[in-house]
């Protein structure tokens, strides 16, 4: 085949990539959009295997790793609750790192044996790639530890980690230059991975769970940038083109996301926020929560002309979307009005309480972003939270020394009663105490939020 | 290809990212995340490249991972993200799908 072929395929690629991302504007488009981006990328891998620099014996390779990789992963891809999103995507998002780092790797074996002159922007490009290939990796594996609760989700920090963190990002510097200025050695090379892998993991550690979301955002932008840069190194424009992309959109989400937190990306990568939560205390002194049953709260509901339901991380947990849906078809039954109000925050991932409410069948016009539905709060009944906390925290908006002060928050002590449903008093992902709970338009139902919401759904039938 | 022109390519891809997702709603911010993570996966292409090429067992071996990871970078991204935009469709569905 003619090998002019192979780029005007990549550029097609391009044009799929990016109409994709337009189509994903709209949820009526979204599918289609998802599906163009698959089909571009099948051609930009097709029409590799024609490159004039494959050789044929290596042929067999190539289809017996795409064999093992689609063996590994249609299957779990397919069966992974929507509840194990957030996990699977950094998982994926940390497949995508290691093999930018693999590919540089690759190509920096086979350039220095080579031994041919190797000019200086593909050698920066590669160790560029390596590097952050190797901490999207670690980091992303890290992630997925996390959100899976394979490791702890609290951020894991020690003394001195500051001061660790600087030495490994300043070994990485070093190696760096080495293996540019000085000589491009293998065994650099292999040095460099090693400490930008424990570099990777000793970002991520120190970050807590509900950072997550940041994290696995700036991660996927990372995964991009080093597949941008690996396409200085293989001249490659597909790479870059797709690579380029990725890196914008993972830094755009990213400072979205910080942003709704009004937080600094410094603050929560360094921050440690989650840490923190010693500094709370002395709220809680003294006041006293409105403990209700199941039964009294379904009393509530009988009384009300409108509900607005704020679900939270512990809906998530709990998997209490299914029920949470029930419970809107039964309220909607007597004519309530019901909304949904989405905390930009809320879950571990931007818009992961849409995806898992759009799960359960909710319709996605009852959902209401938070500027849309903070106005609301005042003319309705019923704010009834399941398993959020820090987004419905008033401290943001009223206390000045809070770690969140600043953060929007949905004004839910503003509707008229206030439903908090939550399996203890514990605090939120920012360790932080919430006043709401001791306001006397909020009432409390301690439990898991599935459990009390289908306890809810038979009492409501009851009055 | 001349340096220059590549990094036209590049530069001129991170500003379309800039412009073409910035006007994402945030209902759609999970899937799309999902999407461009599915895009970056288009370091097979560079995983089949230098496994296409490579002469020694080593870089038989590390080309064979990074053809693997990029695989299920790009199918499973594809599929997870296709599985959450399947759950936007409008109309009411049979329970457990």
């Amino acid at each position: 085949m003619n090998q002019n072929w192979i780029p005007v395929g990549y550029l097609l690629a391009a044009i799929s990539f990016i109409l994709a991302l337009k189509l994903m504007k709209s949820p009526v488009t979204a599918r289609h959009g998802n599906w163009l981006a698959a089909g571009g990328m099948f051609i930009a891998i097709a029409l590799t295997f024609f490159d004039e620099g494959i050789a044929r014996e290596n042929f067999g390779w190539i289809i017996g790793a795409i064999l093992v990789g689609a063996a590994l992963s249609i299957l779990p891809s397919r069966s992974v609750p929507m509840t194990g999103m957030p996990q699977m995507v950094a998982l994926l998002n940390g497949l995508g790192g290691g093999a930018v780092a693999l590919v540089s790797l690759v190509e920096f074996i086979r350039q220095s044996s080579i031994g041919a002159d190797w000019p200086i922007v593909p050698l920066v490009t590669t160790v560029l790639s390596a590097i952050i290939g190797c901490i999207s990796f670690a980091g992303s594996l890290i992630a997925f530890g996390k959100l899976q609760e394979v490791l702890p989700s609290r951020a894991i920090v020690f003394p001195g980690q500051k001061a660790v963190n600087l030495v490994l990002l300043a070994s990485v510097a070093a190696l760096a230059v080495l293996i540019v200025a000085g000589k491009p050695l293998v065994v650099l090379f292999a040095a460099l991975v090693v400490v930008s892998l424990i570099v990777g993991v000793s970002i991520v550690i120190p970050i807590g769970g509900a950072d997550m979301p940041v994290v696995i955002s700036l991660l996927n932008s990372f995964t991009g940038t080093a597949a941008g840069l690996a396409g200085f190194v293989l001249a490659n424009t597909a790479l870059l083109i797709g690579g380029g992309l990725v890196g914008a959109s993972g830094l755009i989400l990213t400072i979205e996301m910080c942003r709704a937190m009004n937080r600094s990306l410094e603050n929560v990568i360094f921050g440690a926020f989650g840490a923190q939560s010693a500094a709370a205390g002395s709220l809680a002194e003294g006041k006293t929560v409105r403990n209700y049953s199941v039964e009294d709260a379904a009393i509530i509901f009988s009384n009300a002309d409108s509900v607005i339901i704020v679900p939270g991380y512990g809906m998530a947990v709990a998997q209490a979307q299914h029920v949470l849906k029930e419970l809107m078809t039964k309220l909607q039954a007597r004519g309530i009005d019901v909304k949904f109000a989405i905390h930009p925050v809320a879950g571990r991932m931007p818009g992961h309480m849409n995806v898992l409410l759009a799960e359960a069948d909710v319709p996605y016009e009852l959902l209401y972003d938070l500027d849309d539905i903070n106005t609301m709060f005042p003319e309705t009944d019923v704010a009834l939270v399941v398993g959020a906390n820090d987004v419905v925290n008033p401290a943001a908006r009223s206390d000045p020394s809070s770690q969140i002060y600043g953060m929007p928050i949905l004004d839910v002590d503003k509707a008229k009663t206030c439903i908090v449903i939550k399996r203890s008093m514990n605090t939120g992902f920012a360790g932080i105490e919430n006043e709401l709970f001791y306001l006397p338009n909020t009432v409390m139902v301690f439990g898991d939020a599935k459990g009390v919401i289908a306890k809810l759904n038979t009492a409501i039938d009851s009055y | 290809m001349t340096l220059l022109a590549l990094f036209t390519v590049f530069v001129l891809a991170v500003f379309v990212g800039l412009e073409v997702i910035a006007k994402v709603p945030q209902t759609l911010h999970t899937p799309l995340m999902s999407a461009t993570n599915a895009i970056h996966g288009v370091i097979l292409v560079g995983g089949i490249l230098v496994l296409g090429s490579a002469d020694s067992l080593a870089a038989h071996l590390l080309g064979f991972a990074a053809v693997a990871f990029g695989t299920m970078n790009v199918l499973g991204g594809f599929i997870v993200t296709d599985r959450m935009l399947e759950m936007f469709r409008k109309k009411p569905r049979s329970k457990g799908g």
